[in-house]
C-alpha cells in the first residue's frame, strides 16, 4: 500500500461535512488542528466550534469511517483546546459555501469588538446590509437570526466567535 | 505542582464546573416555557453552552484522577457541589431568571478572562475558548436588562424587586475559596476578591443605563456556603430530577 501522508488524508477529510452544515467540509470549517502519521496509524486532532457542540461525536466517528475506508488500520481522534477555534478558522472556500448555503459567513474577529457588527449582518441573499439582530441564538450554538429591511427576509448568519 | 497545589486547583475547577452545570439544568428547564420564542431558544442555548463547558471542566478533573464526567455530575449529593447558592435557585418567573442570568454570566465572563492567564496552561486555553462563547450570554443579558429596565412600570418594578432578592445571592459568587492563597501564589486565578471588584463596577455600569436601583453594596449581606457544600432545599430535588435516569440505567445512551 502507498504510504499515507497529510495531503493525502487532508483531501479524504475534504468528504467529511459540518453534520449541521451539509456544505461545509471539516477541513474547511477548520477544526482539524492536527495530523500524526506513523505508519498505518493516524492521530487526528480536532477542536470543537463550540464547546458544547453536541456534533462532535458526530464528527469523530464520520471521519473514523471516513478514513478506515480508506483502508487506515487505526485511527486515534483526540479532542484539543491547544489552539481554540474561532470563526477565522473558517477558510476562504468555506465562506463561500456558507453564503451559497444562505448563511452569512461570519465577519472578520478583528471587527467583532463592535457589536454594530452583529446588528448588522450583510444578508447572503441580497447582499443587503440593512439588517437587524432579531437573535444572538439561533437553531444550532454557532448561528444568530437576523432580518434584511432590503429583501424582507429573515437570514441566519455563522456567528463571529 | 505540590500536593497541595493540585488540590486547590480541583477546588477551583470543581466549583466552576458545578456553577455552570446547575445553571446550565435551571436554564434548560426554560425549554418549551420561554414567554417569547425567542427567549425559549437563548435559555436554551445558554444551557447547551454551559453544560458543554462543565463537561470540559469535569474532562479535566477527570485528567487529574476524579471520576468520569457523568459519575461526577449525576452521582454526588447536594453537600459534594461546590456550586454558589444562587445558580440552584429555581427559575421563578422571567423576571429573576434575567436578573440571575444578567449578574451570574456577568461574573462568569469576567472569570474566564482572568483565567485566560491561568498559571495552568489547560485551563488557560480552555478560557480562551469560553471566554468567546460567554460574551454573547452577557450580550444577551445586557440586552434585556437595558430593554426591561426601562420599558413599563411593571418590568421595572418587577426587575427590582428580583434584583433586591438576587443580590445577596449573587454576593456568594465571591465566597473565597479556603486554598484561596494557595491558588493566588500559584496563579491558577487572581482571587474571588478581584473578581468580585470588577464584577460590581460592570454591574453598575450595565445598571446605570436603567431605571434600576443598586442599594448601598455595604447592606448587602452576603448568602455563603455553597462553595463548601451548604446548600438550599433546592438543590437535592434538581439533582434527583437531573440524574434520574442515569441512576435508573447508567449505560442507558441518550
Amino acid at each position: 500500500m502507498t504510504t499515507l501522508s497529510q495531503e493525502m488524508i487532508l483531501s479524504w477529510l475534504e468528504d467529511v461535512k459540518d453534520p449541521e452544515i451539509p456544505v461545509l467540509s471539516l477541513v474547511d470549517l477548520g477544526v482539524i488542528r492536527g495530523i500524526d502519521i506513523a505508519g498505518n496509524h493516524v492521530s487526528i486532532a480536532l477542536t470543537p466550534t463550540f464547546v458544547g457542540c453536541p456534533a462532535l461525536d458526530m464528527m469523530k466517528d464520520e471521519i473514523t469511517s471516513n478514513l478506515k475506508g480508506h483502508g487506515v488500520e487505526d485511527v486515534k481522534i483526540s479532542v484539543t483546546f491547544r489552539e481554540p477555534w474561532t470563526s477565522d478558522m473558517i477558510s476562504e472556500k468555506g465562506k463561500i459555501a456558507l453564503k451559497k448555503f444562505g448563511l452569512a459567513p461570519p465577519p472578520s474577529q478583528g471587527l467583532i469588538d463592535d457589536i454594530d457588527v452583529l446588528e448588522h449582518a450583510i444578508c447572503p441573499r441580497c447582499n443587503g446590509t440593512h439588517t437587524e439582530l432579531k437573535n444572538t441564538f439561533g437553531p444550532t450554538l454557532c448561528r444568530s437570526i437576523h432580518y434584511c429591511l432590503d429583501c424582507r427576509e429573515a437570514f441566519e448568519q455563522f456567528k463571529p466567535i | 505542582m505540590s500536593e497541595e497545589q493540585a488540590i486547590a486547583l480541583k477546588e477551583l475547577l470543581y466549583k466552576i464546573a458545578d456553577d455552570q452545570l446547575i445553571l446550565g439544568h435551571r436554564n434548560s428547564e426554560w425549554t418549551g416555557f420561554g414567554p417569547l420564542l425567542e427567549e425559549d431558544i437563548a435559555f436554551s442555548s445558554m444551557a447547551q453552552d454551559k453544560i458543554g463547558q462543565s463537561y470540559a471542566l469535569y474532562q479535566m478533573l477527570h485528567h487529574a484522577g476524579e471520576q468520569a464526567p457523568d459519575t461526577v455530575a449525576f452521582m454526588r449529593h447536594a453537600d459534594q457541589f461546590h456550586n454558589c447558592v444562587l445558580v440552584e435557585l429555581p427559575n421563578g418567573e422571567y423576571d429573576f431568571s434575567l436578573i440571575r442570568h444578567f449578574l451570574f454570566d456577568t461574573a462568569e465572563a469576567l472569570r474566564f478572562d482572568m483565567l485566560t492567564r491561568s498559571s495552568f496552561e489547560p485551563l488557560a486555553d480552555l478560557a480562551k475558548k469560553i471566554k468567546g462563547e460567554l460574551r454573547y450570554h452577557t450580550l444577551h443579558a445586557n440586552t434585556w436588562i437595558k430593554q426591561l429596565g426601562n420599558a413599563t412600570p411593571e418590568s421595572i418594578a418587577r426587575l427590582q424587586t428580583s434584583l433586591n432578592y438576587a443580590l445577596p445571592y449573587a454576593l456568594g459568587i465571591f465566597e473565597p475559596s479556603p486554598n484561596e492563597n494557595i491558588i493566588m501564589d500559584a496563579g491558577f486565578f487572581q482571587g474571588e476578591a478581584s473578581l468580585q471588584a470588577e464584577w460590581q463596577s460592570r454591574v453598575i455600569s450595565i445598571l446605570e443605563q436603567t431605571q434600576l436601583n443598586l442599594p448601598d453594596w455595604k447592606t448587602v449581606t452576603p448568602i455563603l456556603g455553597g462553595r463548601i457544600g451548604k446548600h438550599s432545599q433546592h438543590l437535592q430535588p434538581l439533582l434527583d430530577e437531573m440524574s434520574e435516569v442515569f441512576k435508573i440505567d447508567p449505560t442507558a445512551e441518550w
